[in-house]
């Protein structure tokens, strides 16, 4: 029999696993990317990758034990046989990436060095130098290449991903893509289509995330029909350099080294900062978290930072949000020697000795944990069933998302390293339910293919000369987009109100009527950069409008999603029984709200434009819900409440409490 | 590839055509780009003026020139085309020559630029390369070059056999660096053997014998010291050096490491400081290595 064909659009890291393992399995694909696949966006990720390993295994750790982890730190947002698969592939996939080449860092005696990452108390994390993204990636790409060379993959770089294209019974058949150097359209029909198109920074305008990370693939198969899932959970990390073309991460670590995170007084103090005397700064992390200081949780911190200048006005400067982490104060000695690398970044980009001037930094968009809603079967075990044609299928038979932009793994908060452990393991994992559904699927006859094809294409023509063809409305796409990124990044971020997130739904309505008045500054048909730029835009609306509207829905605090309405303050009583007595009513409020929210939003696209919303329960079959305390007033006495009704709850329902099952060990 | 703007409030969408008007203080940067609207057209020089700002680099300027449309004279012109995504100097995008350097754009900070020269920056595309479009140029010979030396491991298949060899700190960071190597093409930029080949499709011309005609240009031409050092690093691994032999016969073919003229340009342009001449000086003794014992097994 004729092997599928397979259409992979984005090669980062889960595109290129899947198109690795696609074509081990014998099947042709066609790989189309933005840029050509080596300079995909997983090359930003410096920590590393997560898994349970020889050593830590030995220290008590387990699959389990990641799961637990990341299941907890997402805030059980997540269905949890997905998260228990890739947890336990997770010793297979470091053994994998280490057999390509990978130059993870070594032990003395020749063995993968590890490190510890927040959300575990394991050194579960391979890395290689700063660079472990790239490094992952660059031995994905050349295995491809290796394919590449044999015949069995062909790669389209610099292709824009345009439409899927669907058949009348609403099945994909294939995709429509477009040249961005010679601008012509074309039709690849494939048995089936993997989006592995990564995040939706550029919605926010900028983040630390590369500039082809507009989310518009991802909006395209969602306005195509493609469900979307827990739009609203972005993650904010704390510490980035604002640049005025992106952001770039600054390392927690100088914090951890004793940076002072601070703002003058007075707003936007014009004084160099030196010449500000210490009465006249406000050390806010400091003064209002005496016992953290500037090491306060991540979350926290970043809402702090942010709301500093947002609702109190005090940036640093006035035309961008920052504030300073300070490390004037410590000697240059002990910098280089602890934070030499970073601090060489921060010197690379702004030109400035931190050493010398204190550093200007504010929270970044730096992850979707939402995306493209994907189906899974669950195996016995509790894990997922390799090879079956659901796993990581979209609602749309025949289109399947992996890597950042599916909604799977991560929940409500997505832990450090696991994100490259998530993309390999959906792109490798994915690939022979693919060809299982490549194999099933009926062949639809010639004529009634190249009709669906035809029209698909002569629409996107039609798009794109319209585009050109526009001659009235002096609406600037750019203008636009710093619009709707600055409105984005002030109401849906760190920090979530509700009558905020309203007003901005309708003022996203309104940018993107505007933006129907885009006029082009370049018409040409020859690398028109001005044209996809601007469709892109277009399709930032609908994913801004699904974010903004989950966060509306949305009235709690869940991992990223942080709404202060809705907030549950830890104990304020000092008397044991007046404190017992809170406690047991703030399980009881976590308990009504778990019963409430603990589902995932799901977003379609209406008729209207509009998103609808509906909310699908988790399987936490796994692992129960428990209420995560960290950081919190009374978090001891909450916990000790928690654990008594888990113990009678169990009791009464004959069976003891769920107990971690053993996994590979 | 696409162009962000920021939250400065220095984009004029409707602008009057006055936007270099430097009335009321303000600083304005000076670009000179090369511009070139097509493969095969005559390029031409162009003058922009954008507003000045703290911390920009040279990425920040294309994205407000884009913004702005508008030359300096106030002819609205179409946005200077020109390649970037990571923006962090990781994805190896962004080459160009800027000042006449080749190196980055994003780190490529406008205060330092402005040091060297008040009064204006000169971008033009790198010259070894087909131009695109603008400061877009085709580097496809340089991945078909990785192609060539067979930069892989061979491993059997992607399914669980175990972890991979132990390898000793010092072997990891020997091969660190040239793992680094990012594609940028500065080290070809600089490089005195390394010509421009460009191959225009002929009318009529199948796509695919197209493909095969440019290759084979490609395959004549100087392979370049980021893929001689890519040989080197898969060479030196326990598994890659299982085909070391067809890499040295890629390096001593037509094209291959014979044609360094070992100028060291390469070396002291790359922006990841990986040392190239090292690796050129190791595949040489190789190669020579290998071609000897290729004669006496005859």
């Amino acid at each position: 029999m004729a092997q599928p064909r397979v259409l992979v659009i984005g090669g980062g890291l889960a595109g290129l696993s899947a198109t690795m393992r696609l074509a081990e399995l014998g099947v042709n694909v066609d790989l189309v990317s933005l840029v050509p696949v080596k300079r995909s966006h997983s090359v930003c990720a410096q920590g590393g990758i997560n898994s349970v390993n020889t050593l830590t295994r030995q220290q008590g750790d387990s699959e389990w034990k990641h799961f637990d982890d990341t299941i907890y730190g997402g805030d059980f947002l997540q269905h949890q046989p997905p998260v228990k698969e890739m947890a336990d592939w997770g010793p297979r996939i470091i053994d994998l990436m280490d057999r390509l080449g990978v130059p993870f860092n070594r032990t003395p005696e020749g063995f993968r060095d590890q490190r510890r990452f927040g959300g575990t108390l394991y050194k579960r994390t391979a890395f290689a130098g700063a660079t472990t993204g790239q490094q992952l990636l660059y031995a994905l790409d050349e295995q491809v290449r290796r394919y590449e060379a044999s015949g069995k993959v062909k790669k389209w770089e610099f292709w824009d991903f345009l439409e899927p294209v669907l058949d009348d019974s609403g099945r994909c058949r294939g995709a429509v893509c477009q040249d961005l150097v010679t601008m012509r359209f074309h039709a690849f029909p494939a048995d089936a289509v993997i989006l592995a198109t990564g995040g939706c920074g550029l919605v926010y305008g900028r983040s630390t995330m590369s500039m082809v990370c507009t989310g518009s693939a991802v909006s395209r198969a969602y306005q195509a029909g493609a469900w979307y899932g827990n739009g609203e959970f972005i993650q904010v990390h704390p510490t980035a350099i604002p640049g005025a073309d992106k952001l770039r991460l600054m390392s927690e670590s100088a914090r951890g080294e004793g940076g002072r995170v601070w703002v003058p007084r007075k707003p936007q103090d014009p004084r160099d900062p030196r010449d500000i005397p210490e009465a006249e700064r406000s050390y806010f992390l400091e003064e209002r978290y005496p016992k953290y200081g500037n090491l306060v949780p991540r979350d926290i911190a970043t809402r702090e930072i942010f709301d500093i200048c947002t609702t109190d006005g005090l940036s640093v400067e006035k035309d961008r949000l920052c504030v300073y982490l300070d490390l004037t104060h410590l000697s240059r000695e002990m910098l280089d020697r602890k934070l030499g690398g970073i601090l060489e970044i921060y010197e690379k980009f702004q030109g400035v000795d931190p050493r010398e001037v204190p550093m200007k930094i504010f929270p970044a968009v730096h992850y979707s944990m939402g995306g493209l809603w994907v189906d899974y079967q669950k195996s016995a075990s509790g894990g997922l069933e390799e090879g079956s044609p659901r796993n990581q299928q979209t609602n749309v038979p025949g289109l399947y998302a992996i890597g950042e932009c599916d909604y799977q793994y991560h929940g409500a908060n997505r832990l450090g390293a696991n994100s490259l452990l998530s993309c390999i393991f959906s792109g490798l994992f994915c690939a022979p339910g693919v060809v299982a559904a490549g194999n099933a699927v009926k062949k639809i006859a010639d004529d009634a293919s190249s009709r669906l094809f035809d029209a698909a294409l002569r629409k996107q023509e039609e798009r794109h000369e319209a585009l050109l063809a526009r001659r009235v409305g002096n609406e600037n796409p750019y203008a636009l987009h710093q619009e709707l990124g600055l409105l984005m990044t002030r109401v849906a971020t760190v920090v979530r109100r509700n009558e905020q997130l309203s007003a901005a739904y309708d003022e996203v309505c309104g940018l993107e009527d505007r933006w129907q008045r885009c006029s082009l500054s370049d018409t040409g048909n020859w690398t028109n950069q001005n044209v996809v730029f601007t469709k892109a835009l277009g399709d930032m609306f609908p994913i801004a409008k699904l974010i903004l509207k989950g966060a509306l829905l949305r009235d709690e605090c869940r991992g990223a999603h942080y709404k202060p309405s809705t907030s549950m303050p830890g104990i304020a009583a000092t008397d044991p029984v007046e404190q017992r007595r809170e406690a047991e009513q703030w399980c009881d409020r976590f308990e009504e709200n778990t019963r409430k929210w603990l589902k995932s939003t799901i977003a379609k696209h209406g008729a209207d434009g509009h998103p609808e919303i509906s909310y699908e329960d988790i399987d936490t079959s796994l692992m129960p819900p428990r209420p995560r305390l960290y950081g919190l007033v009374g978090g001891d006495v909450i916990e000790e409440v928690w654990k008594e009704r888990q113990k009678r709850a169990s009791a009464t329902n004959g069976h003891a409490a769920p107990q971690p099952v053993a996994a590979g060990a | 590839m696409i162009q962000s703007a920021t939250d400065h409030s220095m984009i004029h969408p409707d602008g009057d055509g006055d936007s270099h008007d430097q009335g009321a203080g303000q600083r304005f940067v000076h670009v000179r780009v090369l511009r070139q609207d097509a493969p095969g057209q005559e390029s031409y020089w162009e003058r922009h003026a954008v507003p000045y700002e703290a911390n920009m680099n040279v990425i920040s300027v294309l994205q407000r020139i884009a913004a702005l449309a508008r030359a300096e004279d106030g002819r609205q012109v179409p946005p200077v085309a020109w390649d970037c995504n990571c923006l962090e100097e990781v994805c190896g995008s962004c080459t160009m020559l800027v000042n006449g350097r080749t190196r980055m754009a994003c780190t490529a900070l406008v205060d330092k630029l402005l040091v060297e020269n008040p009064e204006e920056i000169e971008l033009r595309p790198m010259s070894k390369f087909p131009v695109v479009r603008d400061l877009v140029v085709d580097r496809s010979r340089l991945f078909r070059a990785l192609e060539r030396v067979k930069a892989w491991v061979p491993v059997d298949g992607s399914y669980d056999q175990g972890p991979g060899p132990r390898i000793s700190p010092e072997d990891q960071e020997d091969a660190y660096p040239l793992s680094t190597c990012m594609s940028c093409g500065c080290c070809l930029e600089a490089c005195p053997q390394y010509t421009k080949i460009e191959v225009v499709r002929r009318e009529g011309e199948g796509e695919e014998e197209f493909a095969a005609r440019r290759k084979a240009a490609f395959d004549h031409g100087f392979i370049g010291a980021h893929a001689i050092s890519q040989a080197v690093l898969f060479n030196g691994h326990p598994t890659g050096k299982m085909i070391a032999d067809e890499r040295l016969q890629s390096l001593t073919a037509i094209g291959g490491i014979q044609m360094c003229g070992n100028a060291q340009n390469c070396v002291a342009v790359c922006p990841k400081h990986i040392p190239l001449t090292r690796s050129i000086a190791r595949a040489g003794r190789a190669a020579t290595v290998w071609a000897i014992r290729k004669i006496f097994d005859r």
